[in-house]
């Protein structure tokens, strides 16, 4: 009887079993790569209606933040400025500037400036500023070094592992309430000074939930 | 088998030319893997809303009417001894006391704490232009921006109820700060005020053996 089968058949199954191990590989590196928040969050930078420069006013002019995000201490949603904050200085400074054309129309007419959005949670999570700088946990931690960015860009993840990976170590995190605002301030590295950082964690009553209910609702 | 790696190769090459790497500045909204419940049709702080005719979330108090408090004082508003009108109440919101004129009394006692909160609030809102020694010497200066200096007879004269009126509702080319700052913020900047202001016209006298030690006189 001759063979039903050629000879090459007998290499068939190891052959596709090297390649869907391939493919398989491929998908899930691929997936893990391109579908989670450090890609498709971070480096968004849109175009804003006025080409504010937080490098320049938060960074060479050091503004504090609470000057135009004044709330922020006070209120779980930290707020974009009114118009009005922009004129107290633009009524004065570059007050003819075709660039800042758009402020003096919103100013003049009511209409807010259609500031697009770059840092945005899913709507089931319920991100409180307040306690997290009211309890020594800097606007830089979540936003990066947002007084060098002349454009605004999504610099972390701000995934879920992301919060859990400080809400199970607040003291790789927490600083100095005072020092908060500034962004430039640097983790001390000698062993008393991190150790009153951790104390702050003890002192504060600082105990950042990891349930679901402390973020969900 | 070798077609089958050409072509693997190349879907990778393209895949990743296409996507190209995490953390790359982009203009492209944030893909949302599965969006179903991140953006929920609810009202959120400072967002729009095509159900008003402005479209926005965010409500003006309607006409003919009069704010009992704002929500940063939910205390006070729903108190049961709260009371819309008394002298004191009108000290505390308009510096002036009975008879319209600017007051000269303090609405609250004054300690170092309402005076740290003074500091704290004036090197944030007031500094940027009025120099943190209160000059007129602010970092905006050089930008054209014109300010006044705390140290003439003229401020120093005034009741603390005029400087308090001029934060609330500005003065000349000045904007006010009603809408930002606190009542207790405000009369904590006129108290931190009157502290720059001594400061700057101290006589030798005034200081004890020990301050005089201290500064080598």
């Amino acid at each position: 009887m001759a063979n039903i089968f050629p000879k090459w058949v007998n290499s068939v199954p190891i052959k596709v079993i090297v390649a869907l191990l391939l493919i398989k590989t491929a998908v899930v590196i691929g997936v893990t790569y391109y579908l989670s928040p450090q890609y498709t969050r971070v480096g968004y930078a849109p175009t804003q209606p006025v080409a504010f420069s937080h490098e320049f006013h938060a960074g060479t002019l050091e503004i504090d933040c609470r000057y135009c995000h004044t709330f922020v201490e006070q209120s779980g949603h930290s707020n974009v400025p009114g118009t009005n904050v922009c004129m107290s200085c633009h009524s004065m400074v570059l007050k003819d500037d075709a660039r800042l054309a758009t402020v003096r129309q919103s100013y003049d007419s009511g209409e807010p400036i259609p500031w697009v959005r770059v840092h945005k949670v899913p709507d089931y999570v319920y991100f409180n500023h307040a306690v997290h700088v009211n309890r020594g946990i800097s606007c830089v931690e979540c936003h990066g070094k947002v007084d060098e960015m002349e454009v605004v860009y999504h610099a972390k993840e701000l995934s879920m592992g992301f919060c859990l990976k400080c809400h199970r170590n607040p003291e790789d995190h927490i600083r100095p309430v005072e020092e908060v605002y500034n962004l430039d301030w640097e983790r001390p590295s000698d062993p008393s000074a991190v150790k009153e950082l951790e104390e702050f964690v003890h002192d504060w009553g600082v105990n950042p939930p990891q349930s679901c209910s402390g973020c969900h609702r | 088998m070798r077609t089958f790696l050409t072509i693997y190769v190349l879907v990778i090459a393209v895949t990743v030319s296409i996507l190209g790497f995490r953390g790359t500045l982009t203009e492209k909204e944030p893909f949302e893997v599965f969006s179903d419940m991140d953006r929920q049709a609810k009202y959120k702080p400072q967002a729009e809303n095509g159900f008003y005719l402005n479209g926005q979330n965010d409500r003006l108090p309607p006409k003919m009417t009069m704010s009992r408090g704002n929500a940063l004082e939910m205390k006070e508003v729903f108190a049961t001894d709260y009371t819309a009108n008394s002298a004191a109440k009108e000290l505390l919101l308009s510096g002036k006391d009975a008879d319209g004129e600017f007051s000269d009394v303090f609405p609250y006692p004054v300690d170092f704490k309402l005076m740290q909160y003074g500091k704290e609030s004036y090197n944030i809102y007031c500094m940027t232009c009025h120099g943190a020694a209160g000059d007129g010497n602010g970092v905006t200066k050089p930008y054209g921006i014109l300010a006044t200096s705390y140290h003439d007879d003229r401020l120093r004269d005034a009741p603390d109820g005029y400087i308090y009126d001029v934060i609330t509702n500005g003065k000349g080319l000045m904007y006010g700060l009603k809408d930002r700052l606190s009542n207790k913020q405000r009369w904590g900047i006129v108290l931190y005020l009157r502290a720059l202001q001594r400061s700057q016209s101290a006589s030798l006298e005034t200081l004890s053996t020990t301050e005089k030690s201290e500064l080598g006189l």
